[in-house]
């Protein structure tokens, strides 16, 4: 998801009978489904965890805007640019809103920005692939959105207040973003066959990281289970994955398209579609920073800081000297 | 590395006649850019119309610790609340 793998900092999920005290009663409000809030008590363990999962899903909403940003000058109408560029700014406002949720935790802004950086903490393996055609922007918002908003509703009930509330306005916003996206596919699905064709291409393209998104399979994670004990993981990888995967299907039929999956198929049993194998070696590789992009983000995310800096130093210097002038005034 | 802009508490009032309410925070050099930033982070979609912000080292704040010295004494006076009160079913108005 936009939060992969967070390590809990556990080698197994804690027992009842290993918890001290304050923990079993942490654990107790937890399971009582009261907030955590910034001061209480909690084991630095959900601390530190929190502040990775966090952190890990607001460097996703910032680096999330440069595949879409690259098609702001390139869009094809005014009107499609323009609802493109309030997509983007609401993706920024989505990683402030999320910094702001970790820094409650104790961890400063200037630190998670700089980890970022140097490549300490991870962000999501899908923004690593282009945006190599307007198509991309529509498959975008459809798949990559659809499969935000499918872990993030969860999210709005987790334990941790900030990070719930922080979850509450993304979710009334990212509805917009699916809807954006699938409208530019039904338009291209209605267009020429050379549009058509483009949208299944860029279907076929990012079906696979879409379904890599949700993360690794449930069996034997360790840490998810233990996120799962502490509510910040409301629903496990495997099952946020079918559920996108039978919304999706239906939506993929209606557009015309064809979904890139010859195990693709409905099972009347289950009651679900059964789906194909995934490359975990490829979600693995882009994690580590071997996918087609990993480079190029952080080049562009490191350089849009840097020659940014003199804008937020002038802003301080400028603060300054009018509380300076303010003082002597007075 | 520069100065981290300080943090700011941001308050929003709404169309309805509520009062201002807490919606997050955000970084700024100052309270005019902390007011504009507020604009663009917290209310591009007709949220709200009127903006307080305040330095988040300015608020102070009830201890989690001390939540059942301060609010438990409310809970064993519950003639607080009208429904203390049974009222006949005859009775209007009250």
């Amino acid at each position: 998801m936009y939060a992969q793998m967070v390590e809990t900092g556990l080698k197994q999920v804690q027992d009842v009978a290993d918890m001290t005290p304050e923990e079993r009663a942490f654990q107790a409000r937890i399971d009582a489904d009261v907030k955590v809030e910034p001061k209480d008590w909690m084991p630095e363990a959900y601390r530190r965890t929190l502040i990775r999962q966090i952190q890990q899903h607001a460097h996703s909403e910032i680096v999330g805007m440069l595949p879409e940003g690259n098609w702001i000058t390139r869009a094809p109408s005014l009107q499609r640019k323009a609802i493109l560029m309030a997509k983007v700014q609401d993706e920024a406002g989505h990683g402030l809103y999320l910094y702001c949720a970790a820094e409650t935790l104790g961890v400063s802004r200037d630190q998670m920005i700089g980890d970022l950086h140097a490549g300490k903490v991870k962000y999501s393996s899908i923004f690593n692939y282009p945006t190599l055609t307007w198509a991309d922007i529509g498959t975008v918002g459809w798949l990559v959105d659809g499969a935000a908003i499918m872990n993030q509703i969860p999210l709005c009930r987790c334990s941790f207040g900030p990070y719930a509330r922080a979850m509450i306005r993304v979710c009334k916003e990212e509805s917009f973003h699916q809807r954006q996206g699938f409208d530019i596919m039904m338009t291209l699905c209605r267009g020429t066959p050379e549009q058509k064709a483009m949208a299944q291409d860029a279907l076929d393209r990012w079906w696979w990281p879409s379904l890599m998104m949700f993360g690794p399979p449930d069996a034997a994670s360790v840490h998810s289970a233990q996120s799962a004990r502490w509510k910040i993981k409301l629903l496990s990888n495997d099952e946020l994955r079918q559920r996108f995967v039978d919304q999706t299907v239906p939506q993929a039929e209606y557009l015309g398209l064809a979904i890139p999956d010859d195990k693709l198929a409905w099972n009347d049993e289950r009651g679900h579609y059964d789906f194909g194998e995934i490359d975990w070696q490829e979600f693995h590789d882009v994690l580590k920073g071997h996918g087609p992009c990993n480079r190029d983000r952080m080049r562009t995310r490191v350089k849009a800081w840097e020659d940014g800096a003199w804008v937020r130093d002038a802003a301080v210097a400028y603060a300054k000297k009018q509380a300076a002038r303010e003082q002597a005034v007075a | 590395m520069s100065d981290e802009w300080p943090l700011w508490e941001v308050f929003i009032r709404s169309q309805h006649g509520l009062a201002h309410k807490h919606v997050g925070s955000l970084h700024a050099p100052d309270a005019k850019m902390a007011v504009r930033n507020a604009r663009d982070v917290y209310t591009r979609r007709n949220e709200g119309i009127s903006i307080w912000v305040a330095r988040s080292s300015d608020i102070h704040a009830s201890s989690p610790g001390d939540r059942a010295a301060l609010f438990e004494p409310s809970n064993d006076k519950v003639y607080r609340h009208p429904t203390f009160f049974p009222m006949p079913e005859e009775v209007k108005h009250i």
